[in-house]
């Protein structure tokens, strides 16, 4: 039996990279999140530039379940490299759309699934002239006949058309013209699939952003002024939409003059240099970059943490070394980031679950930095960060000062108040710093790793870098009470069973505790959201008999973390990883998780 | 060292310069390094340099990397913010601290293994940039604290200590330096301050990428015959091209050499350079010409010191990227935050 859906089921483009297709695309889900109806949009994309096999899907879920679920309702064929894989990942009862001009031997169908084919290269080949004008049409065509299959509403990518082309009313008609010819061979030739779009109310004021913009307009609004960065995938575009920001925003009025300096350095070590000689001198800097970066970077970090120096660092996260994996997602960097250096080093973490938090935690991050005056990261990875998200809009409140922490001024030195640039004052582990510059004789110091005492001299006594390594423990453990708290959701029934997770996997845990529920399988959970961990973390797991900890990558490295600060017993945290480089699934985490109690139920009884 | 303090007695005969501060105010702790080391007289000459032109200590910010010269800026200008950062990469946190705040004055310290090895990359990208500053490498060709291994501007041929001769080429800063776009360019010893502190005032008051290569003798590991870094070396095949005076644009110009053979240079900040030609033919106007001039002496073992280049309506980093006048650093959220009216426009601009 086909499929049968109305606004629940998840669509594939199969596309060549460089086709164009990427546009299309976009605009197919943007038109029916114009509907109403929320889409989750996921990009899947190759370490290239043109030729290599590359991925859309868009999940349409009128229930808003934001994650991947898994499976592929409707493949849309149009990358013959990757047709055998693609008609594969159909489910059962699915649908394929292909382009039909050249006849293909039955033995490339599926029995069990609907075929539709339309002549998508004939009709552009009859229509155009131009090759580049036969590949872009192409793309519109075919979403033309998508809508007419699905019954998406043609006017509104019309009016989407229209926004994208403005002012050049002559595309706008030849769009809309290939458009309508896409739609008129479906009216013509074919029957609507039984997968439906229907217009609803369930999208509300939300946004659709990426993450990467979401964090730099945070740092905008975080009053960062310094952005020193180098080009990597998947955070290159937060330094371009800081940029971008910047130039709408941040322009002194009368002067035309940038109330901001950004540098493409020469490398990740010269961008974390440079911003910490900003932070050093009192501005509010980042960078954004990868794993890669982080390796670079880590001298400096170890550096920040010991010297206390503000920076902050967007990590987009991604696979390992070189290129390829490189442009899929991961959440492999926690552990790097979080003891970044040489010596006894550790960094606060900032995890954000979607773009909505990207902008909240991107400005939240400089008012940490400055006031613990050392290295906060935050943690986006490239599913959050390079795909649009249906997310909260953004929210600003006037009232809110740029907390700059603890800076003493001139006229503080001038009343006579001590300063020591390390010297424990208030309890907190956090010291006073002055600006270079700030008074004529008082205030000044020289700034080194370690070696000094806290009035900034030169030591290399013991007891005087212990005492110093003390004090910023003290200081990492006031950050834990600084950092946003972890976030719970309990099950319906009293349990010994939870989940810890975080960051991009947010959705998809949520659709799968909704499906395990259904099952009959009941699980308390609980999502982080900072290191160092808040002590409600550890009072959930000493709470719970078991806890699965969801994450993306191969080493566990969230309940490594764990572990290692919480003095936990590894045996009570259970690893439910994925990391193929995909987006993790709601169906993966239903099913693992699942498995694993099926599993672990009986031992665990045998054992009280 | 700054647990070695100083006696704070000040000599009565100790004269004040225009801003009331004495030479000493100048000065930092006591230097650890070894006796006759020509860093201490680089400081000696800092110091100086600062005392003549009336600055101000604290608005100077002095940052290094790490080695025996980037030891030093501990041993001069006590009240100024320093900082002794990473090995080789001081050009970075020079250029991070001069976006965040452009009214200081920055005087980046290095040495011939922090900026021709491992920092050779960040010397290069924060002089192409232009970063307003004076960048120092006390060069002497040895890696110092680590006893004696050759560095990257030790010259072919070169013997060491115990005895090696290097069989790479030399990376000649100063060449490199021009070619980045520096637009201040000298070569000094430091065996000379009557020369080596004029260069420093006129870098100091140049707007742009200011660098001084001075050549500054390891008496510890690169003194010996067959080194060419020795102060004996060095004294035999110094060539200076010109001498300079330094003239602070509020004072009177009074020309007391034959025209001819003086050529005054107005800085951007008014101050005027009087240059005493030495070489004949020798421009310092002419980047492509001193490029030559310098590789043929060189080829004949001359060492070439004097101001080798100055383009005193260079640009600076900030001008390249229209920052406002004002510090980044003293910017409020009044001027950093756009607003929530701002936000509600871009919410709307994303549905």
């Amino acid at each position: 039996m086909p499929l049968e859906a109305v606004n629940d089921f998840v669509v594939k483009f199969a596309n060549v990279n460089g086709s164009g297709s990427a546009s299309a695309n976009g605009m197919f889900a943007k038109a029916i999140l114009r509907m109403g109806v929320p889409v989750a949009a996921r990009n899947i994309f190759p370490s290239n530039i043109q030729g290599l096999p590359t991925w859309f899907e868009v999940r349409i879920t009128e229930a808003g379940h934001l994650g991947r679920r898994g499976g592929v309702d409707l493949m849309v064929a149009m990358n013959p490299q990757t047709w055998d894989r693609d008609v594969a990942e159909i489910e059962p009862g699915g649908y394929l759309f292909y382009d039909s001009t050249k006849p293909l031997p039955a033995a490339k169908f599926r029995d069990d699934i609907t075929v539709v084919g339309v002549p998508l290269t004939a009709m552009c080949n009859a229509a155009y002239q131009l090759p580049r004008e036969r590949q872009l049409f192409k793309n519109i065509i075919y979403v033309g006949a998508l809508a007419a299959l699905l019954d998406i509403e043609l006017a509104v990518i019309e009016t989407l058309l229209a926004e994208q082309f403005a002012g050049k009313d002559r595309l706008i008609a030849a769009n809309v013209a290939a458009l309508h010819m896409g739609r008129d061979y479906v009216a013509e030739n074919l029957t609507p699939l039984r997968l439906r779009v229907r217009r609803a109310d369930k999208v509300g004021d939300r946004i659709y952003v990426e993450g990467n913009a979401a964090a730099a307009l945070g740092a905008v609004y975080g009053g960062a002024t310094v952005c020193a960065w180098y080009p990597i995938t998947p955070s290159t575009s937060l330094a371009e939409a800081f940029t971008g920001y910047c130039e709408d925003l941040r322009i002194e009025p009368g002067t035309d003059k940038a109330r901001y300096a950004i540098v493409q350095a020469e490398d990740e070590i010269a961008s974390i240099g440079i911003v910490i000689g900003a932070g050093w001198n009192g501005a509010r800097a980042f960078t954004a970059t990868s794993g890669p970066g982080i390796s670079l970077m880590t001298e400096f970090i170890g550096l920040s943490y010991f010297a206390e120096i503000p920076a902050v660092i967007f990590d987009v996260q991604r696979g390992g070394p070189s290129t390829g994996m490189p442009t899929r997602t991961q959440q492999a960097d926690l552990l790097a980031a979080a003891y970044a250096g040489h010596g006894d080093s550790k960094h606060p973490l900032l995890l954000p679950a979607d773009p909505g938090e990207c902008f909240e935690m991107g400005g939240l991050a400089f008012d940490l930095a400055d006031r613990l005056q050392t290295t906060i990261f935050v943690m986006l990875d490239l599913d959050i960060g390079m795909n649009e998200w249906l997310t909260k809009p953004f929210e600003w409140d006037d009232a809110r000062k740029l907390d700059r922490g603890k800076v003493m001024t001139y006229d503080d030195l001038e009343s006579g108040r001590d300063f020591g640039r390390y010297l424990e004052v208030d309890g907190d582990g956090i010291p006073y710093r002055t600006y270079p510059g700030t008074h004529p004789t008082k205030g000044g110091y020289f700034t080194r790793g370690t070696s000094r005492n806290p009035y900034a001299r030169y030591s290399e006594e013991g007891s005087v870098y212990v005492g110093n390594m003390e004090r910023l423990l003290r200081k990492f453990d006031t950050a834990r009470s600084l950092v946003p708290a972890p976030i719970r959701r309990d099950a319906k029934r009293a349990t010994r069973d939870g989940v810890i997770f975080f960051g991009s996997s947010t959705p998809a845990v949520h659709e799968a505790l909704d499906d395990l529920e259904h099952r009959g399988l009941h699980l308390d959970a609980l999502r982080v959201r900072a290191f160092p961990f808040p002590d409600e973390v550890f009072a959930f797991i000493a709470a719970h008999d078991r806890v699965f900890v969801i994450e993306q990558n191969r080493d566990g490295q969230l309940r490594s973390l764990l572990i290692n600060e919480g003095d936990v017993d590894p045996s009570r945290l259970t690893a439910v990883l994925h990391y193929d480089g995909t987006p993790i699934t709601a169906r993966f985490i239903a099913g693992t998780v699942q498995g694993l109690m099926a599993d672990r139920t009986p031992i665990h009884e045998a054992a009280e | 060292m700054t647990y070695i303090t100083k006696p704070q007695l000040h000599h009565p005969l100790l004269k004040p310069n225009a801003l009331g501060f004495t030479r000493r105010d100048y000065e930092g702790s006591v230097s650890t390094l070894c006796a006759g080391c020509g860093h201490d007289s680089i400081s000696a000459a800092i110091i100086q340099a600062c005392y003549e032109l009336d600055l101000p200590p604290h608005r100077i910010a002095k940052l290094s990397g790490i080695g025996c010269s980037s030891k030093t800026p501990d041993y001069f200008l006590g009240n100024s913010h320093g900082f002794n950062t990473v090995h080789g990469r001081m050009p970075s946190v020079l250029t991070g601290a001069n976006l965040a705040n452009r009214d200081l004055i920055y005087l980046g310290v290095s040495g011939d293994g922090d900026s021709a090895s491992i920092g050779l990359g960040q010397f290069a990208h924060s002089i192409r940039r232009g970063v307003n500053m004076l960048y120092i490498v006390e060069n002497n060709g040895v890696y110092g604290l680590t006893k004696g291994q050759f560095s990257a501007t030790s010259d072919k041929g070169s013997k060491s200590k115990k005895g090696v001769i290097n069989h790479d080429a030399g990376i000649d800063l100063v060449s490199l330096a021009l070619q980045m776009g520096a637009t201040f360019v000298a070569r000094s010893f430091s065996g000379d301050k009557a020369q080596l502190v004029p260069l420093i005032k006129a870098a100091l008051s140049h707007r742009g990428a200011a660098f001084i290569d001075c050549v500054s003798p390891c008496v510890q590991f690169n003194n010996h015959a067959g080194s060419t870094k020795s102060y004996d070396y060095v004294r035999e095949h110094n060539e200076a091209v010109n001498r300079m005076d330094v003239i602070p644009h509020r004072d009177t110009i009074t020309v007391d050499y034959a025209p001819g053979e003086t050529v005054p240079v107005t800085q951007h900040d008014g101050s005027v350079l009087q240059l005493h030609k030495l070489a004949e033919h020798y421009d310092p106007s002419d980047r492509v010409g001193a490029l030559a001039y310098l590789q043929s002496r060189q080829a004949l073992g001359e060492i070439v010191t004097g101001l080798l280049f100055l383009d005193p309506e260079a640009r600076d980093l900030h001008e390249n990227l229209g920052t406002v006048d004002a510090p980044l650093n003293s910017l409020t959220e009044r001027e950093l935050t756009p607003g929530a009216a701002a936000l509600a426009k871009l919410n709307a601009s994303l549905r």
